[in-house]
């Protein structure tokens, strides 16, 4: 169905993308949207769309409410509503607007607004999946797939007209032509699959303002990623001095102590792709935030022995992401740059503060791979 | 596609108009239209019309209405429009007996519109009216762009509520003194004191004469001020002296219109929304209400009438007052004998038995609104019954607290909150400031800031509006401040007030 009011939405819409898109940057930096979303949307804060007036401000007006209580008891938050002005819900008060996006849209003007090349996917779209999907009802089929109650209400229908449904002793015997069906089409889904291995440093050094930029950043790989590939997988693998995996949730509130041995996690990164993720079908993307201290240059030889044999020609992309915090030596960037630096597969991101975040996603991202 | 009501519906529309009418309501012909749940967001999101002229913000409207819905928070029952004939809608998903209520409630806000004296200067072919507005803004779109006419109404609505929410009712005659000073400064244009006539060509030759008329003419004309008084309708003193465009001045004039049509309707709010509840409550439970339907109904209507300590419901303080005002006449609680009587005991018991309860409140609602409403029968047994307080909020605490429960100051809180919508005053001082063309604006204040950030955009569309640089005085934290947007730059000075 087609109301007026559909024109009008759309350039709502499109005006608040235009909005994001101005705003992305901060939006990035601040994730100050992350952990508000849906399964596929997410609400975004909108700051000054609604139109200005000369007003006074709430805070500044106060208001007359009604209810119990003593004088100078504190009301619960929320209960009080900006701005009841002579329309309620107009946007008006202090709060910004609250829009919901889906994350496609967000994925997309993040990929407008960043430049980002469409990836380049590898290996066949192939059938991985037939999906069964109900279409419609029909006068044939299983029984086991008998719909119960279209088929009584034929019955009923049909003595009824008949008139033999007699209502003080309403026995209804529905006949083989009274049966109803549901009836189903298979669906082929085909996909790319993808998956992303993401791989954090856990140890002590790690704190917790450098696991907020990882969380914010993997959010938005996330997002992009997903935007490309229909079905994508994630893995998490949490490191210190032995690595381990472990589910979203661990892996981006564990804090552990201890020593950092980087190739413990690229030695799991390489058995799970090993195993799970053969590479002529999957498109894998392991992704590896540190502080970058590593606890010893033996260790680093290893795991760039590692990256070269097994996993950079298994992935479609590897990428590194130092974190800076006050603990690290930042080698290990160095090391990366020196050996594999060259390799078109590997992307490399120093991420000094939040700000940084949004040309580390370039970086990550710029290379279409 | 709007719907016309199912026969049932039509039957039971038949019933409560007759109950309507049997308590003495006075209304137009009401017509009722079915709507599904979007087709109501989007109509409500139109202000009522389901016609109205393309702009973004009613998309945004619809936006937040129909997330509403779909969360399941909020749920549009019921819409009506000020128009002759009155158009309501109902939601088509609703249950028989929400149906009615809503009906009662309908032909309440019908009865106001028609009655109340706020309401006799609104168009009531509103309907058409508003359709036409969309038609010609319509046309403009298709000449000058979209996008210039939709910036154009942004700017425009963030002017929207400088009006003068009074000058429909008042006729204001021209300044009596100005006749008598123009007359005093035309004598003076006499030249030198002449003693013998016949010199009088020689010491005040023509010429002279004539130029020093024109000397005073200019002096005049500089000394004119432009506005003579300080006007409320910024919107008015926009159209007719702002350097428009003939599509810029179309747009403006069809916003202001519908301003004002819309304006009644925010001064009796309380008012409006208490004598419709007031109606559906009495109509229901008197007459139309079902023995079964009777839980569901008393469910829905104490949902509209419930409040939260923050916020202050219209329905519930407009019902309690009429019901209070109607008891009061009732009981001949009123003038001069009654506002002496101290006892306690005798006024609890104070009844004369008068009965001129309901004859009391259809005269209130026909020439009252919010303010005069609120300022005239709010008492101080019925805010302590109401449990009605002042609340604030406490900045070292970062929340809002209950302040005050006095009867002085929340009848005070409250009528500042309805004056002017609780909008700020703001008048065009000057069309010619500092003899630059300039435009000099003047909130009047009431010890409340204007919100900053707010006004400055707001300076901002008015100079694109007006052309010239702008200025508006006001004060921040008990100082005189003048706020200047020139086009370029926004700036701040101090002034003394």
């Amino acid at each position: 169905m087609s109301l007026k009011i559909h024109q009008d939405h759309s350039r709502f819409k499109q005006i608040v993308r235009g909005k994001i898109k101005a705003n992305l940057r901060r939006y990035v930096q601040k994730g100050e949207m992350l952990g508000k979303k849906g399964k596929d949307t997410i609400s975004i804060p909108i700051p000054f769309i609604d139109i200005p007036h000369f007003k006074y401000g709430h805070k500044e007006q106060g208001g007359v409410g009604q209810g119990e209580g003593e004088v100078g008891q504190q009301l619960s938050p929320g209960a009080v509503q900006p701005g009841d002005g002579h329309k309620a819900g107009q946007g008006e008060g202090d709060h910004a607007l609250e829009v919901d996006v889906s994350l496609d849209e967000l994925a997309s003007i993040l990929g407008e607004e960043l430049q980002l090349p469409n990836i380049e996917r590898r290996g066949k779209e192939q059938v991985v999946a037939q999906k069964i999907k109900y279409t419609g009802v029909n006068t044939t089929g299983p029984e086991s797939l008998r719909h119960f109650k279209r088929t009584f209400k034929q019955a009923l229908r049909r003595q009824i007209a008949l008139g033999t449904y007699d209502p003080k002793m309403p026995i209804i015997i529905p006949t083989r032509e009274d049966r109803r069906y549901r009836s189903y089409r298979m669906q082929n889904l085909p996909e790319t699959n993808a998956v992303i291995v993401y791989m954090m440093d856990v140890s002590g050094s790690m704190g917790d303002e450098q696991k907020e930029i990882v969380r914010i950043e993997s959010f938005w790989l996330d997002t992009w990623l997903r935007h490309q590939y229909k079905g994508l997988e994630c893995r998490y693998i949490i490191h210190d001095a032995v690595a381990r995996e472990v589910d979203r949730e661990t892996f981006f509130h564990t804090r552990e102590s201890g020593g950092t041995m980087i190739s413990s996690a690229y030695k799991l990164c390489r058995d799970i792709i090993r195993a799970d993720y053969p590479p002529g079908s999957w498109n894998i993307y392991p992704f590896h935030f540190s502080d970058g201290d590593n606890w010893s240059a033996d260790d680093t030889r290893h795991c760039i022995e590692m990256l070269k044999t097994d996993i950079l020609p298994a992935v479609n992309q590897f990428a590194y992401g130092q974190v800076e915090s006050p603990y690290g030596s930042g080698q290990f960037i160095k090391d990366l740059r020196e050996t594999v630096g060259d390799s078109e597969n590997v992307a490399l991101s120093e991420i000094a503060d939040k700000d940084a975040i949004y040309q580390s996603i370039r970086d990550f991202l710029g290379k279409g791979r | 596609m709007p719907k016309s009501l199912t026969p049932r519906l039509a039957q039971l529309k038949e019933e409560i108009e007759g109950y309507a009418r049997d308590f003495g309501l006075d209304f137009f012909e009401t017509v009722f239209e079915l709507l599904g749940y979007d087709e109501l967001n989007m109509v409500a999101s139109y202000g009522g019309f389901p016609n109205r002229y393309p702009h973004w913000r009613w998309g945004m409207e619809y936006e937040q209405l129909s997330k509403g819905y779909e969360y399941g928070l909020s749920k549009i029952y019921e819409l009506v429009i000020n128009n002759d004939p009155c158009y309501a809608y109902l939601l088509e998903s609703n249950a028989e007996v929400d149906q009615k209520l809503v009906m009662a409630h309908v032909y309440g806000h019908c009865d106001f519109f028609k009655n109340n004296f706020y309401f006799q200067h609104t168009n009531r072919r509103m309907m058409d009216e508003m359709a036409n507005h969309a038609t010609r803004v319509r046309r403009w779109v298709d000449k000058v762009g979209i996008e210039k006419v939709e910036d154009f109404i942004d700017r425009a609505l963030s002017l929207e509520n400088l009006i003068d929410y009074h000058s429909p009712y008042i006729r204001r005659s021209p300044d009596p003194k100005r006749a008598e000073q123009e007359e005093k400064s035309n004598e003076r244009v006499e030249g030198f004191r002449v003693d013998r006539e016949y010199m009088r060509g020689y010491v005040n030759p023509l010429e002279f004469l004539e130029s020093q008329r024109k000397k005073v003419e200019d002096e005049k004309a500089k000394k004119k001020h432009f506005p003579e008084r300080p006007q409320r309708d910024v919107l008015l003193f926009l159209l007719e002296h702002a350097p428009l465009e003939a599509w810029e001045f179309d747009v403006l004039a069809i916003l202001r219109e519908e301003a004002y049509y819309f304006a009644p309707q925010g001064q009796t709010k309380i008012m409006n929304e208490g004598w419709a509840s007031y109606w559906h409550s009495t109509i229901m439970t008197r007459k139309a209400l079902t023995a079964d339907e009777v839980i569901d109904y008393a469910d829905h209507h104490s949902g509209t009438l419930g409040t939260r300590p923050g916020a202050l419901n219209p329905y519930k303080l407009g019902i309690e007052l009429y019901r209070d005002i109607e008891e009061r006449w009732n009981k001949g609680r009123f003038g001069k004998e009654w506002d002496e009587c101290d006892d306690l005991k005798a006024r609890r018991a104070w009844d004369k038995n008068l009965g001129l309860g309901r004859e009391k409140i259809f005269e209130v609602r026909k020439h009252y609104n919010d303010v005069t409403f609120i300022d005239t029968f709010l008492t101080p047994e019925f805010a302590l019954e109401q449990k009605l307080f002042v609340y604030g909020f406490n900045e070292k605490r970062n929340s809002w607290e209950i302040l005050d429960r006095e009867f002085r100051k929340v009848k005070n809180k409250l009528l500042s909150q309805l004056t002017n919508f609780g909008q700020p005053i703001i008048e065009v001082v000057d069309g010619n400031f500092e003899n630059r063309g300039e435009l000099l604006l003047a909130h009047k204040h009431d010890g409340q800031d204007l919100k900053p950030d707010y006004a400055r955009e707001t300076l901002r569309n008015l100079q694109t509006v007006w052309r010239r640089p702008c200025n508006l005085v006001t004060k921040v934290e008990n100082k005189g401040v003048c706020l200047r947007f020139d086009g370029q730059n926004q700036t701040e000075k101090k002034v003394e007030l």
